[in-house]
This record gives C-alpha cells, structure tokens and sequence, in this order.
C-alpha cells in the first residue's frame, strides 16, 4: 500500500518539486508567466514602433528612390507644408464632429439601457449595441454605400417623403456636398459615425450604470425634475465614460484610411496620406513621419480631457 | 417617453444598414444599387457557391484567424494569469503595452509593422500577416480571461492546494475549468476581429487576399457588385455566430463587473 502511493509521487518528484519552488517562489511564477507575452510585445511590437520611429528621421533619396539611413528632420518639415497642414487640420476637425455626434447619439441610449431598461429588454439592447461593434467593418462601410448612392435607399426615401429638395440644397451646399451622398464629406462624416457609435455607447453605459440609485432619487426628493437631473447628476457622473468612448471614436477617425477613401469627395484624410505615401509613392520615411501626427494629437486632446478634469472620476 | 424613442431610433440606425444588406443579397440588378431592388432572386448564391477567387479568400482569411487566435489564446492567457491579482512595479505599463496595438490607430500599427519587416527585408508572406493580427487579439483574449480570474475565490486554490494537489493539478482541475468558457469567448471575439481585418493586413500582406481585401478592392472599384451583395451576407452570418456565442458565454462576467 506505501509503495504504491508513493510511487506516483516519486515519478513525478521533479513537476512535485517545481511546483513547489513556483508556489514558494511568487516571482518565479510571475516571470514564467510574463515572460512569453512580454518576449512578443517586446520584440515584435515594440520593435516595430522603434523602427517607425527611426524611419521617420531617414529621407528618400529622390534619384534612387532608395532609403537612406541618415538622421534628419527632412520629413517633419514637409508635414508644416500647406497642404499637409490642410489634411492634419481637416482630420481633426472631422475627428472633433464625430466624436460630437457620437456622444449626443449614445448618451439617450447609454442612459436607457442603464437606467430603464430590465431583464431580457436590457439583454437585447447590450446584444443590439456589441453586435454592429464586432461585426464585419467592411460590410458595414458596403451597406452605406447602398444607403448614400445617388439611385439608393436615402434617395428614395427622401423623394417618397417630398423632402427631395432638402437634400439637393445639402449637396448644392460647398463643402459638405458633392455629386451624391456617397461622393460628399457628408457621407463621410455619417459614416464614420455611424461606424464608430458603439464604441461610444458601452463606456457611457458602464459609467451611468455605476451611479448609485440612491443619487438619482435624493436629486428628485430635493425637487429637480427628470431633466434637471440629468444635467447635474447624471452627465457629469458619465463624463469618464464619455471621455474613455471618445479616446476611441477619436482615435479610430484619425487612422482610418478605408472610410474616407469609399465614401467622400477627393480631399485627403491622414490615414490614405500615410497609406498612399508608403504604396504608391514608396517613401517610407515620409509615410512614417506622417503616422506619428495622430498619435501626437490623441496625446494632445487626451492632455486637454485631463486638464477640463475628464477623467477625475475615474 | 422621449428617452425611450430615441433610445430605439438609435438602435434602429444601427441596424438597418444590415438589413439592407441582407435585402440586396437578393436583389435581381447587377449595376446599380437601386433602391427598391426591381425584383427579388436567389441566383447570386449558385453564382457565388461556383466561384474560387471568393472560397479561396475566405479559406486564407479563416486559416489567419485561426492561427492568430491560438497564438493571442497563448500570450493572452499567460498575461492575464501574471497580472490578474497581482501588484507589481511595471504593471500597469505591461497592461498599457497590450492594449496599445488596439487602442492606437490602425495605420500607426499596420505602417510599424511595415517598416519592421521593410528593415529586417523579411519578406511578405502568410506569417508577416498572422504576427500582425495576433498582436492586436492579445487584448481580446486577456480581457475575458482576466475579468474570469479575479471571480475565482481565491479560497478554492487554498483548499485544493490543502487537499495536496501541487501548482499544475491546481490551475488543470480548478482554474482551468472555470476559465474555459471566458477563454472560449475570448477566442470567438478575437477570431472574428482577425477574420474581419483588414488595415493592418492591407500594410502587412504581399500578394495574399484575405476575404477582407478581396472586399475592399470591390469597395473600391466594383466589378461584381450581386457576388459582394451575397458575399457580404456570408461574412454577416459568419461573424455574427461567435459574437453571439461569446456574449452568451461571458453574460455573468458582464453582470458582476457592472453591479
């Protein structure tokens, strides 16, 4: 009987014995534990960004059309150009309205799903907002691009209603109009909106969800009605959520180069500037440099929430 | 009562777009998007079944999210054990580290990765794509899997350890079986984030279309626009099913972070 309990332990005294030493050693544990995904992360990714950076000091050189490893500024010049500012200032812009448009759309809904939705309708609702987040990107941009056409269902519906004038003046309009919605910033501006809204929904949601109740109902006792409570409790107490659902709608519309390029007029976005530098016109470097602008501008608006106190609440 | 409309009329802009794509699957006109379709017929589908350029697309796009899931199931889990219940100098720039490749724009990590390969002349090739997405589904993977950790009472592994079950015995008949479902639906989500990708891919792929740039180039000069109607429908249904599945798997998650 000894013998054969002890047999197994004594085959195994080896896994028995490192078992022992990570169970009385924690950090042993915590480096095996990291060290994989740190060795990826590390080398892969992190070496990845270095090389982005050190691409873009390195210039093009124009006979050749090689790159040439010389640290030089050559390239953060040509960004102040006047028209790479004209694209940095048109994607902020953009990125500003979007994420605008984004907040005042997800916060009825975010407010509903927290506060007054219940069992399965909640269930649905949170089922409603997660599947358009993950489902497939490119078929979503296709189905606007059925909405926005000239023949398509926006068109349609518009004559049908007897508004057909109204969206002929919008498209007469300089700027935001073009030949049809799908040719227009329009276009472009609803569509990312759209693409980028439940991103925006699930943080409100989350932040709304975690005010106690008893808030809510201490702001009634003391007389403010629905609306007055939602102005001084309810929306600054979803400012964190607010402010973590744009750092994604923002960032998302400063990198996306698909968008732009299916739906909307000719005029560049910083995405298809860095994509067309680095293919067709084969200069890395620049593409490199011109990459680095949005990161620049989420530190700067990410600086900016802070200091308006976006995130005090976290 | 006017939160409550507004609330369903954003819900329905969500979900219109793909109703309608479904409707177009079976519209009969081939060169336009006309709206309403002139007529409805099932023939796209037999047209789509017959061709390979599409079969073969989805078949590469499936074989690239299968092994970048295993690969993000691997590095996710692995993070998500060290850093669950953990505090240690470092770790919140480790957390950083992982949710980076997501949280930065596509581009800034498609064009990284890009000059990588361009400095060490790898060449583009099925892997250059794989590395890319499995770097980005990391964070999909630990997310699940930590918000599954830090749910198991710690008291468990004290009484199985008690019991004299050594570390590997503990995490095989104790955590492993709790934090199945969490890994699961983890690898659901990050198998339809990579099938469905496609800026990165577009800066790390040579000559390999993926069902997403086989989609893109349609998106951006239209020469079999009922074959995208339907192929379109394909991947609806394709990605819907594991993100259902893995709501479904992590609902109580959901419930105890948000009470």
């Amino acid at each position: 009987m000894m013998t054969a309990n002890s047999a197994p332990y004594l085959k195994h005294s080896w896994v028995n014995k490192l078992s022992d030493a990570i169970y009385l050693n924690k950090s042993l544990l915590l480096a095996l534990l990291l060290a994989p995904p740190l060795l990826w992360f590390g080398i892969i990714y992190l070496g990845s960004l270095l090389s982005l950076l050190a691409n873009s000091v390195f210039r093009l050189d124009d006979f050749t059309g090689q790159v040439v490893r010389e640290i030089g500024i050559s390239n953060f010049k040509s960004l102040f150009e006047p028209a790479n500012l004209d694209v940095i200032a048109r994607t902020t812009l953009m990125a500003l309205l979007v994420t605008t448009a984004c907040a005042s759309l997800a916060l009825p809904l975010a407010y509903y799903m927290a506060r007054y939705a219940r069992g399965s309708t909640k269930a649905l609702l949170f089922v409603a907002v997660m599947l358009p987040l993950w489902s497939s990107y490119l078929v979503r941009l296709y189905a606007w691009k059925m909405l926005l056409a000239k023949e398509g269902a926006i068109s349609w519906v518009s004559q049908k209603l007897q508004l057909q004038w109204l969206l002929d003046a919008l498209l007469a309009t300089p700027v935001v109009g073009g030949p049809s919605l799908s040719f227009s910033a329009t276009g472009t501006f609803i569509v990312f909106v759209y693409m980028w809204l439940p991103f925006m929904i699930l943080p409100i949601q989350a932040a709304i969800e975690r005010i106690p109740g008893s808030l809510l109902e201490a702001s009634s006792d003391l007389g403010a009605n629905h609306r007055q409570t939602f102005s001084n409790i309810v929306l600054p107490l979803a400012m964190p959520g607010l402010a973590a659902g744009s750092i994604f709608t923002f960032s998302l519309t400063l990198g996306d180069y698909i968008i732009p390029q299916v739906i909307g007029n000719s005029t560049l976005y910083i995405g298809q500037v860095v994509y067309k530098q680095q293919g067709l016109a084969g200069n890395l470097p620049f593409a490199a440099a011109f990459s680095l602008v949005p990161i620049v501008v989420i530190a700067v608006y990410l600086w900016l929430a802070k200091r308006k106190g976006a995130f005090d609440a976290l | 009562m006017w939160l409550k409309l507004s609330a369903w009329a954003v819900v329905l802009f969500l979900h219109l777009p793909l109703l309608l794509i479904i409707l177009y699957a079976f519209s009969s006109e081939d060169k336009s998007f006309v709206f309403p379709p002139p007529e409805l017929t099932t023939k796209w589908f037999a047209v789509t079944l017959g061709r390979t350029d599409v079969w073969d697309a989805m078949k590469m796009s499936a074989q690239i999210a299968l092994y970048s899931t295993a690969i993000a199931l691997l590095l996710g889990t692995l993070a998500a054990g060290a850093l669950a219940r953990t505090q240690f100098f470092g770790r919140e720039a480790i957390n950083l580290l992982l949710i980076l490749p997501i949280a930065l724009p596509g581009v800034v990590t498609g064009i990284a990765l890009r000059s990588a390969y361009h400095s060490m002349e790898i060449p583009f090739s099925f892997w250059t794509i794989v590395i890319g997405h499995a770097t980005f589904c990391v964070v999909v993977v630990y997310n699940n899997a930590v918000a599954r950790l830090r749910r198991i009472s710690p008291s468990l592994l004290e009484a199985s350890m008690d019991l004299g079950a050594n570390t590997f015995q503990t995490f095989r008949y104790i955590v492993l079986p709790q934090l199945g479902s969490a890994l699961l639906a983890g690898g659901l989500l990050a198998f339809a984030l990579s099938f469905d990708e496609v800026i990165v891919t577009t800066f790390t792929a040579g000559q390999q279309t993926t069902l997403p740039i086989w989609m893109f180039q349609e998106l951006v000069r239209p020469r079999d626009r009922p074959v995208t109607n339907v192929v379109a429908v394909i991947v609806i249904a394709f990605t819907f099913i594991p993100i259902l599945m893995a709501y479904w798997l992590t609902r109580a998650d959901e419930d105890s972070q948000n009470r």
